[in-house]
């Protein structure tokens, strides 16, 4: 009969705990990987989001009130993201989200949030196909990363393309809106060479070989990487041991900023690209004081900014504005005030929230630098619309996203069949 | 004076209404801009790499090649080294060495040493990838009279490129004066590689069946492009016979570059069998000889490899000798970590196999943790020493990186060092005799719980130097354990537990399968693959390649 | 007195009585209390609490089926999870099916990732998914299939011990390897996910969820009764004995691998229903569910909880589930050290898990009475 009060102890406990009152706070969930293998990126979004909250306290929060943070761990675990997530919607009452950075998930906590009316903020660059109801997606979107780094690459006379990825949907999706870009622009599908690898792949000899090998036919050969997180230290030390150095064959990741950079010795990598919506080298005085206020609280001068940052940044910022505006934390309310609503951006410009709840921002190329930071060698002239539905596929190509106009009011709006397929509302 | 004026015309340029006037803006701004015929001494054109333009650098770099000034080479390869700077007060180039923030600065036209200042105060000379091609061409030309032979003879490759017909009389010149055989060859095949484009059908028939001995890639894209030039003509007999000769020479050079190609994949095999090898020996001895299921061996290597880290941040100036030392260390320390286990939890659970992997499993959680807590959740740069990294050519089409050579080389080290201690030590015959039949060692004196710590000690140090050489080739960071365990486990197992000739046998054989299948399947089916032929061969030999016999090996 | 079945079964000892009683007021009171009652009332069970105690009975029939075959028949299986993801899929699929044309892409006969992949026809494998009857069927084939294979090749060939545990983790970890990649046709890392209702009903309505909830109670329960059924019977006492010394009982006459694989299929089957009712209820199925260190996680429930007991592990699946889901949220930095100093502590100083150290604290209890009442009664003589 022990057990059975033990039982009855977690029982009450949970009950308890699940409804706990209403405090006269604003909360802000934090869901973010803090341990297993995406703690690498996530617990760094963590600490930012923090930062903003302790900015907007200082400043005086929000409509009157404090803010106050609901950090939970969903631990790399998918299924888990689901359950944090409506945790911290249904016990915790948090009236808007920061969190999530794979595609899996966002996928897994996409049912919770669109049930329980909550708000996310998804500050990581993905593979787009989709507009949700419930989240704005402030990281870029196919074509504010790859079409634009691609279009870079061309006119530095690139002809042989390979895309080389790890084996899930981002880089599926991205490599294969490239390839349907390249043969729209005249490349040969011999002159394309595309190559899946698995998760955490620590074995590149004979993948750079083949590399090399397809790169020495003669025309000025490229790598598009989209080889995810960890993969990326092992590939990049083949690379420079043997011998394919930028100016022969340069690689342009879009999974690689300062702070994968901070892990890798970098004087090998020197010249290599990628393309980000920010880098931290960009000249502008909201960079150089944020810069300042990161190393203030985290209490490191070395330690590094990069592209989600900035992206959870303008997410914050606009959310803050937007509440203003509303007058309430309400989401029902706070959502049609985030469209059109316009933040300066880090790189200089401002950053404009569309209706399809992505952002128009900057694209900026970088090369890698020595000292592991990027040099930005070019950048578009003036912002790129994010593109929920890519144009370059043809089933994809058929589908909008408007949640202001109340002739859509969808998120996949199909403009043949005037249908709006795929909502959970 | 002149930056409002720049304003203004960037201003200006931005209100296209005023088409007409801008460009005759910019007509005018034109005139301090260098042009290719604009004479300058080689003072004013160090001075004017200030421009932000790309495009405006490369005309400078290939005036500051032409003026053959003695620092033009120093300059050159300092801006593609990424040192050299401005001043932003006073807009001076310089040449500038950066430690700790505060650099040390020379006047990069004369070459007299300014002093220290802060790093702050400067600013870098940017290159692009296209600069950095100018400036390796630039300073392949300038240096083709280096005193260093491999310098003249890479300077040499790197004319391949961009050959013509003055570059080839450069190098018939440099030719007459070149004693180095490598460097003579080099020479040859870039003259040879002009010569395709010659208009006599003798020098072109010669050139290319000279070029049927190299095998530089830009050669066979050489061949190649001539090849599609003449068959898109109508034919006629002598370009058929220049077809036929190029083919030859193509076909003699595939099928060597082949074979070194077979040669290439034999060795990537045997060098991710020694990564295996390296990643599985120290668990063969906790897993193997002393049977505990330890599951916190891929922590241990994450130890070995943090500790070349902290060795680095300790000493930043001796990145040369940072591994070596880390070696030792990295030893000692998880040896330690491995004994405090051992006496902590292990030693309550001898006789338990099954549960040793519990506790390990929840150590292993608790050592990713500390590591995220202590140091950080983010992957930490370990640098390569000079040493350890690039490749060793001994041809053009075969390359062998050191990093892995060294590692090859380690790892049979590291396999023979430990057989000789379990196999001719006094420390190696007790461990042997507690494995084989404890009660019985004990009784003849054997103090087997020192005996079981050293043992579980050893085993993990040598993990900890497994993870040194890891360093040295992927992350380092908290998840470098988990994603080494399982392979480590599929090693030992397919080998055969307690038998290190096992473990030598299943790791070769696992890297080389693994490599050959690669080309076939790609990298993912692989691993599938070999996975599955490890099920099935366990099947058939239930105790691995290598099975202990005897009643020891019952149970 | 000639028992009931049930009773035999479900009320047989302490352990069994107190984990049937709990199941089953559990089974109708959360339902009850998370419908019946107002959201703001103190008895209100929240739609999180329900989903998250319909997960913990699903990982409890998981736990099951390990320590029927850990803790009776004596095989460490570090690839239970490789079964559970099967099951999982299985239910999956049909649920994917059942989105029909309200995916993103409105295509009525193509679940999304393959309208995306450029896949025209719908492969082979995914026929009659539409079909319940088919997720049911193949929920129990797959799992069952699978085990049967390996464990007829590793029995037959006598693999044993440490061996046949590592050669477990290299099938799942084989199979994670396998569905992580998208060409197979199982929507790759993504899984599966996006499930719009079950057999007509929607799965973003309480009363789905709460009817889900109940048949993870009940299946938890049948599950338990099959195990105590089979540990009870003549077959029973076998597989204990072959747990014991293999050797004896094959030198006996019996076919000792027949046994064996038919325990390890029948706690396959388990595995599969467990994770095929897992999955609706918490919405996605992607491949981390076939990682190896999940599955070793599995058994640490079961040596937690106590093996060899069933209702043991039952015990171990929830109170390391509600720590994992508890610290996650209360010391988010820091609860691998706590789950990690459990794992250590439980292994090294409660050898039985926490049943275990109930048994020891009560039989010491009963000792020092009994002790006492001879005293008594001494003196009294």
């Amino acid at each position: 009969m022990k057990k059975l009060s033990l039982w009855s102890v977690l029982c009450v406990a949970m009950i308890a705990w699940s409804s706990s009152a209403f405090s006269d706070t604003i909360k802000v969930g934090v869901l973010h990987s803090l341990s297993g293998t995406m703690a690498i990126s996530e617990t760094t979004l963590k600490d930012t989001v923090l930062m903003m909250i302790e900015e907007q306290n200082k400043a005086g929060g929000l409509l009157g009130k404090q803010l106050e943070a609901v950090v939970v761990d969903p631990a790399s675990d998918w299924p888990l993201f689901a359950e944090k997530m409506r945790e911290l919607i249904e016990v915790h009452k948090v009236d808007v989200i920061f969190g999530c950075w794979t595609s899996v998930s966002r996928k897994s906590v996409l049912p919770v949030v669109e049930e329980l009316n909550g708000l996310l903020f998804y500050p990581v660059q993905y593979e787009g196909e989709e507009s949700s109801k419930n989240v704005f997606y402030t990281g870029a979107a196919p074509n504010q990363q790859a079409i634009p780094a691609v279009d870079y690459l061309m006119d530095g006379g690139v002809e042989r393309w390979v895309l080389a990825g790890t084996d899930y949907v981002y880089p599926r999706t991205t490599n294969k809106i490239l390839e349907a870009y390249l043969k729209l622009k005249g490349v040969d599908e011999k002159d394309i060479m595309i190559n899946y690898t698995p998760f955490g792949h620590s074995d590149w000899q004979t993948i750079v070989s083949d590399i090399k090998q397809f790169g020495s036919a003669g025309k000025k050969t490229a790598v598009v990487s989209t080889i995810n997180g960890d993969a990326n230290v092992p590939f990049y030390k083949e690379l420079g041991n043997q011998g394919m150095s930028a100016e022969d064959i340069p690689v342009v990741a879009f999974s690689v900023g300062e702070e994968e950079l901070s892990g890798i010795d970098t004087a090998p990598l020197v010249g290599h690209l990628a393309a980000w919506n920010y880098f931290q080298n960009a000249e502008s005085e909201e960079n150089d004081k944020f810069i300042e206020a990161w190393q203030a609280f985290i209490g490191n001068e070395d330690r590094v900014t990069n592209d989600p940052m900035e992206a959870t940044y303008i997410g914050f910022k606009m959310w803050a504005q937007a509440v203003t505006t509303a007058g309430t934390t309400e989401v029902d309310k706070v959502r049609p005030a985030m469209y059109g609503l316009e933040i300066p951006n880090l790189t200089g410009g401002t950053a404009v929230m569309n209706t399809n709840h992505h952002l128009s921002k900057p694209v900026l190329i970088g090369e890698i630098q020595d000292d592991g930071q990027f040099e930005i060698v070019w950048s578009t002239d003036g912002e790129v619309k994010g593109d929920a539905w890519t144009d370059y596929l043809p089933e994809s190509a058929l589908i909008v996203s408007d949640w202001a106009d109340p002739a859509i009011n969808c998120g996949n709006y199909n403009t043949e069949t005037k249908k709006c397929s795929g909502q959970n509302y | 004076m002149e930056r409002p004026f720049i304003i203004t015309i960037k201003m200006l340029s931005k209100f296209t209404l005023i088409l007409l006037l801008s460009s005759l803006l910019t007509g005018f701004s034109l005139a301090e801009e260098i042009n290719n015929d604009a004479e300058m001494s080689f003072s004013e054109l160090v001075a004017s790499l200030t421009t932000k333009k790309f495009d405006q650098k490369a005309i400078i770099i290939k005036k500051i090649r032409q003026t053959e000034h003695q620092r033009s080479l120093t300059i050159l390869s300092k801006l593609l080294d990424g040192k050299v700077y401005y001043k932003k007060d006073d807009k001076l180039v310089v040449i500038a060495d950066i430690e700790n923030k505060k650099a040390t600065i020379t006047n990069a036209s004369t070459g007299e040493p300014l002093g220290e200042i802060a790093k702050k105060k400067l600013k870098k000379v940017g290159i692009n990838n296209k600069l950095r091609r100018t400036l390796n061409l630039s300073i392949a030309q300038l240096s083709l009279a280096d005193t260093d032979a491999t310098v003249r003879k890479s300077a040499a490759v790197e004319m391949f490129k961009n050959m013509d017909d003055e570059t080839s009389i450069i190098l018939k010149q440099r030719l007459t004066v070149e004693k180095n055989k490598h460097v003579i060859s080099a020479l040859q095949t870039a003259i040879s590689i002009n010569q395709l484009n010659s208009p006599i059908h003798e020098e072109k028939i010669e050139s290319i069946k000279a070029l049927s001995d190299s095998l530089y890639p830009e050669v066979r894209v050489a061949l190649k492009d001539l090849e599609k030039k003449l068959s898109s003509k109508t034919q006629t007999p002598k370009s058929q016979e220049l077809l036929h000769a190029i083919d030859a020479s193509l076909k003699k050079i595939e099928s060597s570059v082949g074979i070194y190609k077979q040669i290439e994949n034999i060795f990537f095999g045997i060098s991710l069998g020694s990564v295996l090898l390296l990643i599985a020996v120290g668990l063969a001895i906790t897993f193997g000889v002393m049977g505990v299921i330890n599951m916190a061996h891929g922590e241990m290597l994450m130890l070995g490899a943090y500790t070349t880290y902290i060795i680095q941040l300790l000493l930043p100036n001796h990145i040369e000798y940072s591994i070596l030392i880390s070696i030792p260390t990295a030893f000692v320390f998880t040896g330690l970590v491995g004994i405090g286990i051992e006496r902590g939890v292990i030693r309550f659970l001898y006789g338990r196999p099954l549960e040793t992997l519990l506790a390990t499993f929840g150590i292993s959680l608790i050592l990713q943790q500390a590591v995220r807590t202590l140091i950080s959740p983010q992957n930490r740069a370990v640098s390569t020493p000079d040493w350890m990294s690039g490749s060793l050519e001994i041809n053009p089409a075969l390359s062998l990186t050191y990093n892995r050579l060294y590692i090859i080389i380690f790892a049979l080290i590291v396999l023979a060092g430990l057989m000789l201690l379990l196999n001719k030590s006094k420390f190696g015959l007790q461990v042997r005799a507690v494995t084989q039949n404890r009660s019985m060692a004990k009784a003849m004196g054997i103090r087997t719980d020192w005996v079981d710590a050293f043992t579980f000690g050893l085993g993990s140090g040598i993990a900890g130097i497994a993870g040194v050489a890891l360093s040295q080739l992927t992350n380092v960071g908290p998840n470098l354990g988990q994603a080494y365990i399982i392979d480590s486990f599929m090693v030992v197992v397919f080998g055969g537990v307690g038998n290190l000739w096992g473990t030598l046998f299943g790791a070769m054989t696992l890297g080389i399968a693994n490599k050959y299948l690669e080309p076939f399947t790609g990298a993912v089916l692989a691993k599938i693959v070999v996975l599955v032929i490890i099920i099935l061969f366990i099947q058939k030999r239930p105790r691995g390649m290598f099975a202990l016999k005897g009643r020891s090996a019952d149970n | 007195m000639e028992k009931s079945l049930i009773q035999r079964l479900l009320l047989s000892d302490t352990g069994s009585k107190v984990l049937t009683v709990v199941v089953v007021f559990f089974a109708f009171v959360v339902p009850a209390l998370n419908l019946l009652t107002p959201v703001d009332s103190v008895l209100h069970i929240s739609t999180y609490t329900v989903t998250l105690l319909g997960k913990y009975l699903c990982y409890a029939l998981l736990a099951l089926s390990v320590d029927l075959v850990w803790g009776y028949l004596g095989i460490l299986s570090l690839g239970h999870g490789a079964f559970f993801a099967l099951g999982g899929y299985a239910m999956g699929m049909y649920l994917m099916r059942q989105i029909g044309d309200r995916g993103v892409y409105g295509n009525p006969l193509l679940p999304d990732f393959m309208v995306f992949l450029n896949w025209d026809s719908l492969p082979w494998y995914w026929f009659g998914f539409d079909h319940f009857s088919m997720a049911l069927l193949m929920m129990l084939v797959a799992p069952g299939l699978l085990a049967f294979v390996f464990g007829w090749l590793a029995f037959r060939s006598r693999v044993t011990g440490v061996y046949l545990s590592i050669m477990t983790q290299a099938m799942t970890y084989a199979l994670m390897l396998t569905f992580f990649q998208n060409d197979f046709g199982f929507g790759g890392n993504n899984g599966l996910t996006d499930f719009k209702e079950i057999l007509g009903f929607n799965l973003q309505d309480n009363t789905t969820r709460c009817a889900l909830f109940f048949a993870s109670a009940m299946a938890l329960l049948a599950g338990y009764a099959l195990c105590k059924y089979i540990a009870q019977s003549r077959l029973g006492s076998l597989v204990m004995a072959i747990r014991d010394s293999e050797s004896r009982v094959r030198f006996m006459g019996y076919r000792d691998e027949h046994i064996k694989l038919f325990i390890f299929v029948v706690s396959a089957l388990l595995a599969g229903v467990a994770g095929a009712l897992y999955v609706p209820q918490v919405g996605i199925i992607n491949p981390s569910e076939f990682a190896p260190l999940r599955s070793i996680e599995l058994v640490i429930w079961v040596a937690i909880g106590g093996r060899g007991t069933l209702y043991g592990a039952v015990l171990g699946a929830f109170v390391v589930n509600y720590a994992k889901s508890f610290f996650t949220a209360w010391a988010p930095e820091a609860w691998l050290f706590i789950l990690g100093s459990m794992f250590v502590f439980v292994t090294v100083f409660m050898p039985k898990g926490l049943v275990g150290l109930y048994n020891q604290i009560s039989t010491r209890n009963t000792k020092n009475k009994s002790i006492k009442q001879s005293q008594a009664n001494i003196e009294k003589s």
